[in-house]
């Protein structure tokens, strides 16, 4: 079976102050679909910026990432937002919600890029809002929110257009233990009942042993990766 | 994508709040502008409306050639003599000519609660001027008496000039006259004016001269003016000219109806682009603020137009609300406002009120997006170039 993301010696750079700072260095890797991987690695070492070249956010320097048989290099910004809004939920370390919008509205954002009317989109926020465990915080705001529910909030806007895959850069970095728990447990969830494919930063491993597959990242190479069966 | 453009735009407005004080800016800047700009042309509009609501189209003007002013015009009683004969005046039932011969001179009057002098106009006519401004009529007091040193005043002067009330005296060249009346026109260029009895002026001048001739035309089309102005011309023993009374009075205020216009624009130019400065200014502010939720919008799926256009119409919001007050505050405070003003080209005083068109409120609410626009350009830009990734990571 294809992989649904493949990197095919992929290289970052940087360029600061006219100077060129390597940051991944002809990285290969395959995840299949179904997967729930956690990318985990010491602070620098390029896990965010692998996060981004898969999540469409940002462009390789060279060689090409593949995700669903779309090799991403050769679209135009316009179409890899497009793209993203297809395929793409992300998830951020401080949930990035709106603040002057309501849960449910912030859940309803990636449904405004779709042609579905209000009725329909206010069911799709609802189904989203019970799948987090959230359907009675739809109306209120994001600081009326603890951090685990505006994380929770920020899952269900990720996968409210059903997306291809979850992008979540350290998505417990800000919660505690017990917090943290129930969201890597939603997330299990999401992987294992909604078969969502979940690429995950992490440096935290009790995090990683949520994932079915952990992959580490160390100066811009990968040194070994351990899949953990269900 | 309008979808898109109005849900970011509606999420910018409503963060307007938290960014209250940076916002009032572009209001009040932009209120201020469009205040001022309208207020100034106002004026001009006022100025304009006075001074062409005088005198009509079927009315003509004789002065002597070369002169295009009432006061540097010089006519004796023969040319009087001559033009009220010629044919294309109207008679009236007893078939005499509606024409009037007036003098006209400046005189000395103190502005009312100022200790400034100012150049009133004293027109020497007759009392049955009423003939030729049918529009003219006495509303206090009686008209001035053929031969006496009697003064009816127009409604604009009484309220520009101290001392102008019924029963006082009014100091004009060798003596004091006597207030009796007080008259209307129509609000035109005549209300700043002092109406006295030109026989009587005649001898406190001691020169039965005249300043100009105003005819009564049969009609008001042009080929009836033109045959009037032929008559003129064809007769030898004149040498003077004719033109429409309203034509004449046009002219008296081009010079400073485009003075006030031109000072209007500049200074309204001037104080517009501080109010792009100061729209750039809370524009980049407000995207900068907002640089994670941009990010975050695009790294949902939200393209870079969007972005770029609800950013321009938060600027062009803003400033409609700026101009809408500002105007609101211009028509409340100055439309209708009499002022007086010295007419460059006669040197006296004219009393005019401002007037707030629509037409200058459509050009200070334009002036306004004009100035929303390119104060939200820029910073809109920035807003879509912004790297997404990079955005993101300084949250
Ligand atoms: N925009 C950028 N310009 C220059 N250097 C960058 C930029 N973004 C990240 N880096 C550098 O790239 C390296 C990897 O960063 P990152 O992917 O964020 O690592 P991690 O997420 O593993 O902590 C770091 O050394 C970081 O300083
Ligand atoms: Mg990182």
């Amino acid at each position: 079976m294809r992989p649904l993301i493949e990197l095919r010696q992929v290289c970052k750079h940087y360029r600061r102050g006219g100077q060129s700072v390597p940051v991944l260095h002809a990285l290969d890797l395959e995840i299949q679909a179904g997967d729930f991987l956690a990318l985990m690695g010491p602070s620098g070492s390029g896990k965010t910026t692998l996060l981004n070249l898969i999540g469409g956010l940002d462009r390789a320097s060279s060689g090409s990432v593949i995700v669903d048989g779309q090799a991403l290099e050769p679209l135009s910004s316009g179409q890899l937002a497009n793209w993203r809004a297809r395929n793409v939920g992300f998830v951020f370390q401080f949930y990035n919600l709106l603040p002057v919008l309501s849960a449910a509205r912030n859940v309803e954002l990636p449904l405004l890029l779709t042609g579905l009317n209000s009725a329909q989109r206010a069911r799709h926020v609802a189904a989203a809002l019970a799948v987090v465990g959230l359907a009675d915080r739809a109306r209120h705001r994001p600081t009326e929110l603890s951090g685990g529910q505006a994380q929770r909030v920020a899952i269900a806007r990720a996968l409210v257009a059903d997306p291809t895959l979850l992008v979540c850069d350290e998505p417990t970095g800000d919660l505690d233990r017990k917090t943290a728990d129930e969201v890597l447990t939603l997330l299990q969830e999401l992987n294992r009942e909604h078969g969502k494919t979940i690429i995950m930063v992490t440096h935290d491993p009790k995090a990683a042993e949520f994932a079915t597959h952990r992959l580490h990242l160390d100066k811009g190479q990968l040194v070994g990766v351990e899949h953990q069966g269900p | 994508m309008l979808a898109q453009i109005l849900a970011i735009t509606l999420i910018n407005l409503r963060a307007i709040p938290a960014r209250l004080g940076s916002s009032l800016v572009i209001v009040v800047g932009i209120g201020g502008v469009v205040g001022v700009l309208i207020a100034l042309l106002a004026m001009a509009e006022g100025f304009k409306t006075t001074l062409a609501s005088t005198g009509r189209a079927d009315r003509a003007m004789v002065m002597r050639a070369g002169s295009n002013d009432e006061l540097a015009s010089v006519l004796n009683i023969e040319v009087w003599n001559i033009v009220r004969d010629l044919p294309g005046i109207r008679r009236d039932a007893q078939d005499r000519p509606i024409a009037i011969a007036e003098r006209y001179i400046l005189s000395d009057v103190r502005k009312r609660g100022a200790e400034s002098g100012a150049n009133v106009v004293v027109r020497g006519t007759t009392p049955d001027v009423f003939r030729v401004r049918p529009e003219a009529r006495i509303v206090a007091g009686r008209m001035f008496e053929r031969g006496k040193r009697e003064v009816v005043v127009g409604r604009g002067a009484l309220d520009q000039y101290a001392d102008m009330q019924i029963g006082q005296r009014v100091d004009i060249r060798d003596g004091a006259w006597l207030i009796v009346g007080v008259f209307e026109s129509g609000g035109d260029v005549h209300e700043s004016e002092l109406w006295v009895d030109v026989t009587a002026l005649h001898q406190a001048l001691r020169a039965p001269l005249y300043a100009a001739v105003t005819v009564q035309l049969a009609d008001d089309r042009p080929a009836t003016f033109r045959a009037f102005e032929q008559h003129i011309a064809d007769d030898p023993r004149l040498n003077v000219s004719v033109q429409r009374v309203p034509d004449y009075y046009a002219s008296r205020s081009v010079a400073l109806e485009k003075f006030i216009t031109v000072l209007g624009y500049s200074v309204a130019g001037i104080m517009a682009v501080g109010a792009v400065f100061g729209a750039l200014n809370t524009m980049y502010a407000a995207v900068s603020t907002r640089s994670l939720e941009i990010a975050t919008l695009r790294a949902i799926g939200f393209r870079a137009t969007p972005v770029v256009i609800s950013v321009l119409a938060e600027a062009v919001l803003l400033a409609f609300i700026g101009a809408s007050l500002g105007s609101a505050m211009a028509y409340v405070i100055f439309n209708g406002y009499t002022v007086s003003t010295l007419n460059f080209q006669t040197f006296s005083q004219v009393a005019f009120a401002f007037r707030v068109t629509p037409q200058l409120l459509v050009e200070g609410v334009g002036l306004a997006c004009l100035i929303g626009l390119l104060g939200g350009l820029f910073p809109a830009l920035r807003a879509a170039r912004l790297p997404v990734a990079e955005a993101l990571r300084s949250a």
